[in-house]
């Protein structure tokens, strides 16, 4: 179970002076639970995302992850403890092949190819193609990203972070990549917390939060939260309320 | 005889462990340690009163290695060798050079090497060369190779040189004349650290019809060390040339990298790419996500870079 009490993040540049991007947020995640961060683009779901696996250290509040106290444990801690982060943009290495990359996640360095085709087949990609590929720029947007995924799907954790992982994938993999959250999701091996603005993906959650101006706005189910997020899209559009 | 040290470094810079299988010479302390020639690569030392050796591969010799390699363990040696090859027509053969010195002295050990490879037509040369230093001495390992290349018409070396930590200083100077059809590629690995220093002058000439070249050179500066690149590229006739330089830069290291392609023909088509940056600040995020350390994941990336 994860726990977030009173995380406020705060930053000062001198052009800006202060700007709060998280205000005293408060959160209990159960376990096996999917949960969707939904909002408007600059409302702090990913800041808020990366203060829970470390990536951004918040200026108050604290962090609990299965009753322990993890606020002050680095990104690597935090990773060995069982959470996982898929960036929204993932970073490309020169070098570094696929294979490589889902042996260093799975923490196994005798990884099979059988298991490495397993991940790839979940985010759509065959493995003949691609284990033995870098990387690289050679790579699409959409590739890595998938490469991104399936690395954490080699990383079993109990708690897995996906920062829009609809972004840059075409809707065939996408398809699949759906079919891969329900499974996780039913078989109740991990929880998930998913940022993303996909209508697809929204349905698939136990819980949707909005988070917006650094507050959570707005948590319920599909049912309840679905028709406000449409609302409030019309409604914040001049053109389309004339 | 060679001691638990040597076989250390010959390991290290020919993946020997043993004897070699085929063609093989080695070179220890400015001396011959062992040589022993085959069918068909013959080793013969060099006339004249140079230093070095001759080796001729009889045409069509095919899947057949020959290893060639120097160590060096005497604090203060300096030496000055020529390798010559001349390779037949229609060959396929692995070549395995590399030095490896072991200074545990105060005085600086030196190779400077030239080696200069003739490949007949069709010729297929896969060329290995790895430079390895070692020593808890104040001595410094220099080590200066030349390598110059002739391809005749449909030839092709592929030149992988790798020198990872260990040498002080060192001023590489390659040159691979390519003939009609002919292809050179050279593979660079580089990491210094401390105060070394490394050169590296690269010139591939393309002067036959439908020739091609190719530069990749990674390199990785660490601590204080410098190093300067110069691949240059010519084209003489209708041919492709690409040079790649790739550098990470760390700690107060400094890197040069001056690529140049020089078209004297209207039907060359050269391109270069040069970029020199430190590893991406999201590189080691996403490795210490999987579990890695800042430490480990610098590491894994600099083993992947180098790779």
């Amino acid at each position: 179970m994860l726990e977030l009490k009173n995380i406020s993040y705060t930053v000062s540049t001198p052009e800006a002076g202060e700007q709060t991007i998280l205000k005293n947020i408060s959160l209990t995640i159960p376990d096996s639970k999917l949960i969707v961060f939904t909002g408007p683009n600059g409302g702090g779901k990913t800041t808020l995302a990366k203060v829970i696996m470390g990536l951004v250290t918040p200026t108050g509040g604290q962090i609990f992850w299965n009753g322990e106290d993890i606020t002050a444990l680095d990104i690597t801690a935090r990773a060995r403890l069982g959470i996982s982060y898929g960036f929204q943009q993932p970073p490309r290495f020169k070098g570094i092949t696929v294979r490589d990359l889902l042996t260093i996640a799975s923490g196994d360095s005798k990884l099979s190819k059988d298991q490495c085709c397993r991940y790839l087949t979940q985010v759509g990609l065959c493995a003949n193609d691609y284990l033995d590929r870098e990387v690289d720029v050679s790579l699409s947007g959409g590739e890595v990203k998938r490469i991104e995924i399936a690395t954490l799907l080699a990383r079993h954790s109990a708690l897995m972070i996906f920062d829009e992982p609809e972004a840059g994938i075409d809707l065939w993999s996408f398809a699949r990549l759906t079919e891969t959250f329900e499974q996780i999701h039913r078989e109740h091996t991990a929880s998930m917390i998913i940022i993303s603005h996909q209508e697809r993906i929204i349905q698939l959650a136990d819980e949707i939060i909005v988070v917006g101006g650094g507050e959570l706005r707005h948590r319920g189910t599909t049912e309840e939260i679905f028709p406000l997020i449409m609302a409030d899209t019309l409604g914040s559009c001049p053109v389309l309320n004339r | 005889m060679l001691t638990e040290i040597d076989s250390r470094l010959l390991e290290k810079i020919a993946d020997l462990t043993g004897k070699p299988v085929g063609a093989f010479n080695i070179r220890k302390d400015s001396g011959c340690e062992a040589r022993q020639s085959t069918e068909h690569i013959e080793i013969t030392p060099q006339s004249e009163g140079k230093s070095g050796i001759v080796i001729r591969i009889k045409p069509g010799t095919k899947g057949e290695q020959c290893h060639i390699p120097v160590i060096i363990s005497k604090s203060g040696l300096s030496e000055m060798v020529y390798n010559d090859f001349y390779i037949g027509e229609d060959c396929d053969v692995d070549i395995v050079a590399g030095c490896g010195i072991h200074n545990t002295g105060c005085d600086e050990s030196r190779h400077d090497g030239v080696h200069t490879f003739y490949v007949g037509k069709n010729s297929r040369v896969h060329y290995a060369e790895k430079h390895y230093g070692e020593g808890d001495g104040n001595g410094k390992n220099v080590m200066n190779p030349q390598t110059i290349v002739y391809l005749e018409e449909g030839a092709s070396i592929q030149m992988e040189t790798v020198q990872i930590r260990g040498i002080d200083s060192t001023k590489r100077y390659t040159k691979i004349v390519c003939g009609k059809d002919a292809e050179g590629v050279i593979t660079e690995r580089l990491l210094t650290h401390g105060h070394q220093e490394a050169t590296s002058d690269m010139e591939i000439v393309l002067d036959g019809e439908n020739a091609r070249g190719r530069v990749i050179s990674r390199s990785v500066a660490q601590d204080e060390s410098s190093q300067l690149f110069y691949p240059r590229m010519v084209g003489n006739a209708k041919c492709f040339g690409h040079v790649q330089c790739d550098s990470i830069i760390m700690g107060s290291a400094k890197i040069r990298s001056i690529p140049e392609i020089a078209a004297n023909s209207t039907d060359a088509q050269l391109i270069h790419e040069a970029a020199i940056g430190k590893i991406a600040g999201d590189q080691l995020l996403k490795l210490q996500t999987l579990g890695l350390t800042a430490e480990e994941a610098e590491d894994t990336i600099l083993k992947g870079f180098l790779a």
